[in-house]
């Protein structure tokens, strides 16, 4: 079911957790709602669910206007960070717990109950767990329980607050693959919460990266990791170099280097670079000076820290382990560095953070393989 | 594995037609009940506790109070009073410092220590808890009564316990038995002995490590203990009753003095001394909230025992 | 591992001295002076014992006060439920104030707290003079013994059920609320079932107190042979005819009582940690 959300609101005791969000889900979608803690990302899950009452704002299901429903009314299937899962019922009483306090004529009888149960055990492959308690399964598997419990009752939507986060990273990482799989053979359109990017990365169609109670982008995993709209999504989607440079007239100019760019944004800006994309070149191209402060191996990574001769900036470059350019990383070598993939955003402190999508949103893909030849 | 079902396919009812003239913030009623529900209980459980607890305590002062200051103070003046007020302060005197000392060996072996019929011993503690006071009077009448096992010795050494006050002070000491140690058990085990061991390989000895490490960390439990055990001290009836022999100026604490004063329908004076413990009851419940409110923290794990 | 072999030397001292300590106190003030009863009782032989304890009075007597303390602690347990869960969800104006007032069975000495019971109950008391018109009488009167064990046990069932409803996690209500449960079927089919093990556990601490209280029960009570005579009041009557024998006899039957009940407790209260653990 499709879901749309217009401009919703939410305040905490004057902490705005949702400052005007808007964001159409379709029908089907697997969507992760990424940010950091405090971001409003489980603020928006549970305003969704009707767990949270919003300030102001329109939620729709479909073609109806949701907001006013109640949790139950809502039927929405939720899976909670720490499970929830009722200590004193047995799994499969869990499981058929949504289906046994129905009323009236939509109230299954006890054997439906039990085979609905039993479809949901095997669709979570946990056929045989069915009279066991919570206490006598492991995270992953009180995950899934959860899962099953909430699809028993046929969700309109299935919402999943940080569904990895209490399990131990080998588990987490299988169980990621199953909820895609689980997923594509059900077809519930579905919402989870995540502060890990490489879980949202890897699971969603589309993520939405959150900051501060607003949306920063929204886009599928390669968009918002290769063009981010704004520093902050460049920061939070891994690591990032920033140093200062001058945008004049169609030229960006760091130190000595000039490049050619169309960036619409002039005077001094910001320049926002990934370590892997700060390349090492011939002493003899155009490029910053920079020295070799430390280097250091990390699994198939090597990381160097340098410090650009100009203004002393520290910067991170990072190659592959095979990559034979590791051979000049050493501590004290003098390197020349150039910036191969970039961003550019005013100056920290220039134009406030929320305007910032609008000037820069086609800035960096422009910038994309803007490599200064000699 | 059998052949998944589809949800996808099932359409889910139509949703309930909208309250589109409702207030937009609702009340989570997720986890709540509404107002009058609350309400509702909030005035129950009050007017239980008023009833069973508030009102019986106004009545103490009231009755007091109802023939008049002269009385009430002269009951107080009274040399069988004042002679109850000191016999009951000596039997807590002697029982809550023994208590004390039990208490603090009892949770120190208990909590740094691992060994086998812990969980017994813990359960032993707490016996005198549902033991009833009379059975715990009786036990030592049958010791050190005139017909008990030791009796005849006593007699000839003229040693008096029963009808005297070491008998009033080990009934004491039985009834308010597990107080210090159960609250200083659950704390101490939470505290765990990471703190000691430090002090430890700094040199410091076994008894310099209580005094410097271990008495700071349990110092506001310990102090809730000995409230607790000083108020029933103070209070203790009926295992009192059976081995002090009631005689009045003597073997009288103020418990069995309102009983006499009662008994002689001297109903003003005996709420007069009542009136005195039911002071004393509140001030300890003040101490006590004061002391939970202020060392939450410190005293939380006795609460989670 | 073996536990008879001596283990490693202990890094923190004064086991023995502690261990020593407790042991010695704990069996001169409990043990000895409880097995002493049970000496007693064994030199009465089966004849002994049942004599005493198969005479009516002692009969009527164990009836009221089991009875009674039944009552009572049910009584408590549903009203210390309800306190519980209001004094742990609602915020309301004296909340503070009446949770301090909650022990005060605990701190209030039970003669005062007699007394004081005696003295409201009666024909022309605050309560009495409402209650006798209708026909209820409470003071000098089985229902007396009652009202006053409700008030001596009534801290129990809250002070157990407390931390529990306050440790529920709030996620386990509203993933009962996603679910589509109402908030009936949340309290009674996902809270309640978690609170169990401690209500029962606080039922049964206040069982065990009002069936050895006295101090309170024998002023309102009247004390009237076979009819409002609870057993530790015959204990000290047999005491004060000298009759040890069947004091004795009523002792180690009482004693017998109370270490089945603190085996319960103790059952109840291994269920309660486990679920609270779990």
């Amino acid at each position: 079911m499709e879901i749309s959300i217009r401009n919703v609101r939410k305040t905490f005791a004057a902490f705005p957790a949702l400052a005007g969000v808007d964001l159409d889900i379709a029908s089907g979608e697997l969507i992760a709602l990424l940010g950091p803690s405090g971001s409003g990302k489980t603020t928006l899950l549970r305003a969704l669910a009707g767990l949270e009452p919003i300030d102001a704002g329109q939620i729709k299901f479909g073609a109806n206007d949701a907001t006013h429903l109640s949790v139950q009314e809502r039927r929405v299937g939720f899976v909670f960070q720490h499970y929830a899962l009722f200590k004193h019922m047995t799994v499969e009483d869990n499981i058929g717990f949504g289906l046994s306090v129905r009323k009236g004529p939509d109230k299954p009888d006890k054997a439906a109950i039990r085979q609905r149960a039993q479809e949901l055990l095997e669709l979570v492959q946990l056929s045989g767990l069915g009279k066991r308690y919570p206490a006598q399964l492991s995270g992953g598997q009180k995950q899934r329980v959860a899962l099953a419990r909430a699809l028993a009752i046929e969700p309109r939507v299935l919402l999943l607050d940080e569904p990895f986060g209490a399990l131990d990273a080998k588990v987490r990482k299988d169980l990621r693959r199953w909820l895609r799989e689980l997923h594509d053979k059900t077809g519930v359109t579905t919402v989870f919460v995540t502060h890990d990017q490489e879980e949202a990365l890897e699971l969603a169609d589309r993520v939405v990266v959150m900051n501060r109670g607003r949306i920063e982008q929204v886009g599928t995993t390669a968009e918002v990791y290769e063009q981010p709209a704004t520093p902050f999504v460049f920061d939070f989607l891994g690591s990032v170099n920033r140093f200062r440079g001058e945008v004049q007239g169609g030229k960006l100019k760091i130190n000595g280097l000039s490049l050619n760019t169309d960036s619409p944004l002039s005077g001094a800006v910001e320049i926002y670079v990934r370590p892997h994309d700060l390349r090492i070149v011939e002493d003899s191209s155009p490029g910053l000076d920079a020295r070799v402060l430390s280097v250091q191996r990390t699994g198939p990574f090597v990381r160097a820290g340098a410090k650009l001769a100009h203004d002393g900036t520290r910067v991170d470059i990072e190659l592959s382990h095979l990559d034979p350019l590791t051979a000049a990383l050493v501590p004290g070598a003098q390197l020349r560095l150039l910036p191969a993939i970039y961003g550019l955003f005013p100056p920290e402190g220039g134009a406030p953070l929320k305007t910032l999508p609008d000037v820069v949103a086609n800035a960096v893909p422009e910038q994309r393989g803007d490599r200064a030849r000699a | 594995m059998s052949q998944p079902r589809d949800h996808s396919l099932q359409d889910p009812p139509a949703l309930p037609p909208e309250f589109g003239t409702g207030p937009l913030v609702r009340k989570n009623s997720a986890i709540t009940e509404p107002a009058w529900v609350r309400w509702l209980l909030i005035g129950s459980a009050l007017g239980f506790l008023s009833l069973f607890l508030l009102l019986p305590l106004a009545s103490v002062f009231t009755e007091a109070l109802r023939d008049g200051w002269g009385t009430y103070v002269s009951a107080l003046r009274e040399p069988d009073a004042y002679s109850a007020v000191k016999l009951t302060l000596l039997a807590a005197a002697i029982a809550v410092p023994l208590n004390l000392v039990f208490g603090v060996a009892a949770a120190w072996c208990i909590a740094k220590f691992e060994f086998r019929g812990k969980q017994l011993l813990i359960s032993l503690i707490d016996l005198p808890f549902s033991v009833s006071p009379v059975v715990a009077g009786l036990v030592y009448v049958l010791i050190f009564g005139a017909h008990g096992w030791a009796g005849g010795w006593l007699a000839e050494h003229d040693i008096k316990i029963i009808f005297a006050v070491p008998g009033i002070a080990l009934a004491t000491i039985f009834v308010t038995f597990p107080f210090i140690a159960r609250e200083l058990i659950p704390l101490m085990q939470e505290q765990g002995t990471d703190d000691e061991q430090a002090a430890l390989t700094l040199g410091a000895g076994g008894f310099r490590t209580f005094w410097r490490v271990t008495l700071p960390n349990i110092k506001w439990g310990l102090l809730y203990g000995v409230l607790l055990c000083n108020a029933r001290a103070f209070g203790e009836f009926g295992a009192v009753s059976v081995v002090s022999g009631h005689i009045r100026g003597q073997t009288n604490t103020l418990p069995l003095h309102i009983e006499i004063l009662y008994n002689e329908y001297a109903f003003a004076a005996a709420f007069a001394v009542a009136s005195l413990l039911a002071a004393l009851a509140l001030v300890t419940l003040a101490l006590k909230t004061f002391l939970e409110w202020r060392y939450a923290d410190q005293l939380a794990a006795a609460r989670r025992h | 591992m073996n536990p008879f072999k001596p283990k490693q030397r202990r890094a923190i001292p004064g086991f023995g001295l502690t261990l020593g300590i407790t042991l010695s106190y704990l069996s001169l003030i409990v043990l000895i002076p409880l097995a002493g009863v049970y000496f007693k009782a064994a030199g009465l032989g089966w004849d002994g014992l049942l004599h005493t304890l198969g005479s009516a009075r002692v009969l009527a007597s164990l009836k009221l006060t089991f009875g009674s303390a039944l009552i009572a602690a049910l009584f408590n347990a549903f009203f210390g439920l309800l306190v519980a869960w209001v004094f742990v969800r609602y915020q309301f104006p004296g909340k503070r104030l009446f949770d301090a007032f909650i022990d005060l069975p605990f701190a209030l000495p039970t003669a005062v707290a007699g007394i004081a019971l005696t003295a409201l109950y009666a024909g022309n008391g605050w309560l009495g003079q409402y209650l006798e018109p209708l026909g209820i009488q409470v003071a000098y009167h089985p229902l007396g013994v009652v009202v006053a064990m409700t008030f001596i046990s009534l801290p129990f069932v809250v002070r157990t059920v407390e931390p529990v409803l306050a440790e529920a996690e709030k996620e386990l209500e509203e993933a009962a609320a996603t679910l589509g449960a109402g908030r009936w079927i949340t309290v009674t089919r996902v809270i309640l079932p978690s609170v169990w093990p401690a209500l029962l556990t606080g039922f049964a601490l206040a069982f065990a107190r009002a069936v050895g209280e006295y101090g309170s029960i024998i002023f309102i009570a009247g004390n009237i042979p076979m009819v409002s005579e609870i057993t530790p009041l015959l204990i000290i009557i047999k005491l004060e005819e000298f009759d040890y024998a069947g004091a004795t006899a009523i002792a180690a039957a009482m004693l017998t009582l109370s270490f089945l009940l603190l085996l319960l407790i103790n059952l109840f209260q291994a269920w309660t940690r486990r679920s609270r653990n779990r």
